[in-house]
């Protein structure tokens, strides 16, 4: 199962939030696990449209995901799946 | 009644003061803190408080507290409906929470990019309100005001019919509504846009802030890009009430008198090229007599090396 890590910044709003393992074939049905797990917490990471807000990023083995508008980037169980706030806003 | 509780909208969280006997206002309490508020609404039928919170990276997000802040509850912030546009091939999406609402049960919130929502079930669900957003206009006539897209800003229900509705919409102008949102006219006449080719047009002003009389509310007043405006016919027609000599003239804040329709306070600015205090030095105005002159108070107030402007919801009465 891949791996999913958060940046500290969202433990504001999720105190709870640790990194879970979870089996997903595209990040878009990740972060649909992600969010069954703590409710509520899609809409910290994508916009109304369902798209990756501006300034978060998703990075998939430290490689930031290609498709930030419907979030097809496939996964594999062995990935490592790392959600940050963009560096924005000094 | 006179008021005992003051709460703020920050950048800093929403802050709250108490008056206490003496009738100085006491810091109370701070929820949110480090968190940008961008509208904070108390719904005085249920009793519920609303903020609306713009977390920048992690976006808009709407709390509610039925227990006057004890507790807060994260519920969904309006989205809009797949598939509408902006502008022809841009999406719509939230950009921002700016006025929020409510009478009889319904709950409304003005967002950018010009977006007006509804709730029927307190706050639990939003529906974008379709006749306003569908408006002919919209699409090639709005744009935004010192934000990108078009934000409406303004809402006010006639609390003797509550599907008489006005917004004011940064910028487009004000629109009524006398069927709870179904058909929308604009109420722009004798407003001036000094930054478009016809400084008359219909669509396109720039109302910075609309409040009312809420005595009578057909007396309307709003502090405009353009100057201050009121009107004695429910928005139908604007007449200048500015003080083109004095202060009152630009700026962003203005408080109606909720029972003596002739008074009004505005906090004035140099200009909309220079958005500080006139001279350094910070005033409120006051009319009396429905904008034919103003006074000057600025007892109290920063009067040396002051550079603050005071935006369009930071205004209120006690």
């Amino acid at each position: 199962m891949a791996i999913v890590k958060f940046t500290s910044n969202l433990k504001r709003f999720y105190p709870n939030l640790t990194e879970l393992q979870v089996e997903a074939e595209t990040i878009s049905k990740l972060l649909d696990l992600v969010n069954k797990e703590y409710p509520g917490i899609k809409n910290y990471i994508v916009d109304d449209q369902n798209n990756l807000r501006h300034h978060v990023n998703i990075f998939k083995n430290d490689i930031m995901i290609n498709d930030r508008i419907k979030l097809s980037d496939k996964i594999s169980t062995t990935d490592e799946i790392l959600i940050v706030q963009a560096l924005s806003g000094g | 009644m006179r008021k005992n509780t003051l709460l703020i909208s920050t950048r800093k969280g929403l802050i709250v003061y108490t008056k206490n006997n003496s009738g100085k206002w006491i810091f109370s309490n701070v929820h949110f803190i480090g968190l940008p508020v961008s509208m904070f609404y108390a719904d005085r039928d249920s009793g519920t408080w609303w903020a609306c919170l713009d977390l920048g990276h992690w976006g808009n997000k709407l709390h509610r507290s039925v227990d006057k802040g004890k507790n807060w509850e994260e519920v969904d912030a309006p989205k809009y409906p797949e598939g509408v546009e902006i502008k022809s091939g841009v999406p719509a999406s939230l950009k921002y929470l700016w006025s929020m609402a409510g009478a009889n049960g319904k709950l409304f919130i003005g967002t950018e990019p010009g977006g007006l929502f509804i709730s029927e079930d307190a706050g639990n669900s939003f529906e974008l309100v379709k006749g306003l957003w569908n408006h002919p206009s919209r699409m090639e006539q709005w744009f935004g005001g010192g934000r990108d897209h078009p934000g409406i800003h303004s809402i006010l229900i006639d609390h003797e019919d509550h599907n008489h509705i006005h917004v004011a919409i940064s910028c487009a102008g004000v629109f009524e509504t006398t069927d709870g949102g179904i058909v929308w006219e604009p109420r722009n006449k004798g407003l001036k846009a000094d930054f478009l080719p016809d400084p008359n047009a219909e669509i396109g002003q720039d109302p910075h802030l609309l409040v009312a009389c809420k005595s009578n509310m057909k007396v309307m007043w709003q502090q405009n890009h353009c100057g201050i405006f009121r009107s004695v016919d429910g928005g139908n027609n604007w007449s200048d009430i500015s003080d083109k000599t004095g202060e009152a003239n630009f700026g962003f804040a203005i408080a109606a008198d909720p029972v003596k329709e002739d008074i009004a306070w505005v906090v004035p600015a140099i200009s909309d090229e220079i958005r500080v205090a006139i001279d350094n030095s910070v005033c409120v105005c006051r009319t009396e007599n429905g904008g034919k002159s103003w006074d000057t108070f600025r007892k109290g107030l920063p009067q040396n090396h002051s550079f603050d402007i005071t935006y369009r919801h930071a205004l209120d009465l006690d």
